[in-house]
């Protein structure tokens, strides 16, 4: 008899815990033109719920510019809301602090920190806790078109801002193109992120010990040269309205000899479908100023996390693990480079874009951080516009930056 | 049975007629009250909600919440960002409205006149009113992308523009862009009312008046713009409490860029509240474009009633 009802317990627990198991549905966030395509994400997580049967994930996809007010306004809303989210390099502080995403730091092996690029750690990390886990490494590169250089006589791509400047002018005199170089200078998060290449490349620094650096030195530096290549017809007005896909599509159509973007831009400029220049395009680091760098780039990375209102947070753990994962980001590595270290030397990841595996090594190693403010979106708004003052003629770099500082010290931002 | 109140006929007795007539009364609010309670929890709500919050230092996010009494307010006059974001929509709201008058006044005319196909052109000018705004929004930036834009190609082709231009980021030019976006969809709602009204005018005024010696721009004066005048004015006011909000066509267009040039009110407090989850500031700015609307929508209602009395 007893026997009987601990068989039946247990059969009762059981089909409890597969109904339990059955019924998880994950909400995930992510971005459009996140690196990895809308069909990539699909098929990632298509193979999970084969892998998990039982667990299903929904998922949804805003842009960039989006993002933020949506994970934002869904964790303001409660319960609901997503489980997992894609969150930007530059909200770990605002989110730890706010209690948007669950501190995951007892989750992850030390061998799997071990294993991961050490920049790419900084992109889910505040005050030494882990918030997530990076899953889009990505930095801003140089992209060139060889045919164009080559006509105007150019032997090898720029390896400082000034020789971009200089060879720019060389392209721009032989009539090969009207506005040799094109960036992503609308008003937006895009234009810090050239902004802030540009800032460390000429030595400069956003913070020293809490007062504003940027209006100085190489932050002053870096706006001067921006406004001066607009002045000289160098780089396409069109610029200072562009954001990533425009400046693509301007590179793509054979209207640019330059252009700094994000790493997907390699393979779909490269893609006969997708663009006039395939086949002509190429890649380096963005380069340095010759003095105080080599080469320059800006962290772009962004990670995945799990929402402190998520009712599954395990599943949620097992699903961003998986996307994460060695095997899953090495299949995926045309759009977007892994975050494992043991991935720059397969071959099988470098097949077919091994410039691009070349120039990642470099710039990787010298991403540099947009400023760690609780209250970054504030500040950058502020930032973003007094750049765009100072580029469309309504104040000189030094004021422009100037009055972002003012602002910051006012509020106490820093 | 005598004391029983006859329901057909109606009460007799003092407190019986009493409590039916408190039931009259009442009966109309009984039946509103379902649609009451409804604005009630929709608008009147979020409204004393908004009121109240302008008062406080109120982070989106936690719960930790501190009365700062008029700080908001005082906060929004004394920063250049309020002052710059109410002159942008005021340029976006005086811009918009009056080309969108006198376009639709215009076509609204044309349209009244019988000719040919009158009424295919008359039934398309519902399509750009049925178009959602941020669809419109997107297709305009198309036509206004500075590289493969159809408003640059026609403008060179014609050689009326010497190259291509940035049209949205250029400050200054970039809100008068935007203006021409939002009046292409949005000047069909006055033709659409003035012609409805041109309909109502009789025909015999016009004629009587010609048979009279009146010129054409006396008929237009003396018959037809007093025919549409309240016509005109109820478009003129829903247009501009639609104009005052403008928050949509923005953020798809410049996303309140370039330099800020294009950032108004609603675009203001969208960013202060869910950007920078600043409830408190937000909400004080929010009620204080509430507050401008008021200012529109008490002159017109003035307007309103004495013209409708002179009339």
């Amino acid at each position: 008899m007893v026997r009987i009802r601990l068989v039946l317990a247990l059969l009762v627990a059981g089909l409890i815990g597969m109904a339990a198991a059955q019924n998880v549905t994950l909400r995930a966030l992510f971005m459009q033109q996140a690196a990895y395509s809308d069909a990539d994400v699909r098929s990632m997580t298509a193979a999970f719920e084969q892998q998990h049967p039982g667990v299903k994930v929904d998922i949804e996809f805003v842009s960039y510019e989006a993002l933020h007010n949506k994970i934002i306004t869904a964790a303001a809303a409660g319960a609901g809301g997503y489980d997992v989210v894609l969150f930007d390099v530059i909200w770990p502080a605002e989110f730890a602090k706010n209690n948007v995403l669950v501190d995951i730091t007892d989750r992850l092996p030390q061998s799997m920190i071990d294993a991961v690029v050490p920049g790419a750690w900084t992109t889910v990390t505040y005050d030494k806790h882990y918030y997530g886990i990076p899953w889009i490494l990505d930095t801003k590169y140089l992209f060139y078109n060889k045919d164009m250089l080559q006509k105007a006589g150019i032997m090898a791509p720029p390896t400082t801002w000034q020789e971009l400047l200089d060879q720019a002018q060389k392209i721009k005199d032989a009539g090969i193109v009207q506005y040799p170089i094109v960036w992503s200078w609308g008003q937006a998060e895009a234009i810090i992120c050239d902004y802030t290449t540009l800032l460390s490349a000429f030595g400069g620094s956003y913070f020293d010990m809490g007062q504003p650096m940027f209006n100085q030195g190489g932050g002053l530096q870096a706006l001067q040269y921006m406004k001066q290549s607009l002045d000289r017809g160098l780089s396409n007005p069109a610029s200072t309205e562009s954001l990533e896909e425009d400046v693509r599509r301007i590179f793509s159509s054979g209207q640019a000899a330059f252009a700094l973007n994000w790493t997907y831009m390699y393979n779909l400029a490269n893609d006969p479908k997708e663009s006039q220049v395939a086949g002509q395009v190429d890649v380096v680091p963005a380069p340095g100023d010759g003095t105080h760098s080599q080469v320059s780039a800006v962290n772009g990375s962004m990670g995945l996390g799990i929402t402190t209102g998520s009712t599954h947070p395990d599943v949620a753990y097992q699903y961003i693990e998986y996307l994460t994962s060695r095997s899953v980001q090495e299949k995926y590595a045309k759009l977007s480079l892994p975050i494992w270290k043991a991935s720059y030397d397969d071959p099988a990841v470098a097949q077919g874009q091994e410039s691009l595996i070349a120039a990642a090594k470099l710039s990787l190693a010298a991403m540099y951080p947009r400023p760690l403010l609780i209250q970054y979106p504030q500040f950058s708004t502020w930032l973003q516009t007094d750049i765009h003052r100072a580029l469309l003629n309504q104040a000189s770099p030094k004021d422009a930056l100037d009055n972002t500082a003012k602002q910051v010290t006012q509020s106490k931002l820093n | 049975m005598a004391d029983v109140p006859d329901r057909t006929t109606g009460p007799r007795r003092a407190p019986a007629r009493w409590s039916w007539g408190l039931r009259r009364a009442a009966l109309p609010w009984l039946m509103l009250l379902p649609a009451l309670a409804v604005v009630g929890g929709v608008v009147g709500y979020p409204f004393f909600r908004t009121f109240y919050l302008g008062f406080f230092d109120a982070p989106l996010l936690g719960k930790t919440r501190t009365f700062v009494g008029l700080a908001n307010y005082l906060h929004a006059f004394r920063t250049e960002e309020f002052r710059a974001a109410v002159v942008h929509t005021l340029h976006f709201t005086v811009g918009s409205i009056g080309l969108e008058l006198v376009l639709g006044v215009a076509v609204a005319l044309f349209l009244n006149r019988p000719f040919l196909g009158q009424r295919v052109l008359r039934a398309l000018l519902i399509l750009p009113l049925a178009l959602p705004t941020v669809v419109n929004a997107v297709m305009w930036r198309w036509i206004y992308n500075p590289e493969y834009g159809a408003l640059n190609a026609l403008l060179t082709q014609l050689h009326l523009l010497p190259g291509y231009r940035t049209w949205l980021g250029t400050p200054g030019l970039a809100m008068n862009m935007i203006i021409l976006a939002d009046v292409w969809k949005n000047f069909t709602l006055v033709a659409l009312l003035v012609l409805a009204a041109l309909q109502t005018i009789p025909a015999e005024l016009h004629d009587a008046a010609r048979v009279d010696g009146a010129s054409a721009t006396q008929r237009m004066r003396f018959i037809t713009l007093p025919g549409i005048r309240p016509a005109l004015l109820v478009a003129l006011v829903l247009r501009t409490v639609e104009a005052l909000k403008v928050f949509d066509i923005i953020y798809v267009m410049t996303g309140g860029g370039p330099a800020s040039s294009t950032k108004t009110l609603s675009f203001m407090v969208y960013q202060e509240a869910f950007s920078f989850l600043k409830l408190g500031t937000a909400a004080a700015d929010a009620f204080l474009t509430v507050a401008l609307i008021m200012v529109f929508v008490g002159v017109y209602l003035r307007l309103l009633q004495s013209r409708g009395v002179a009339g």
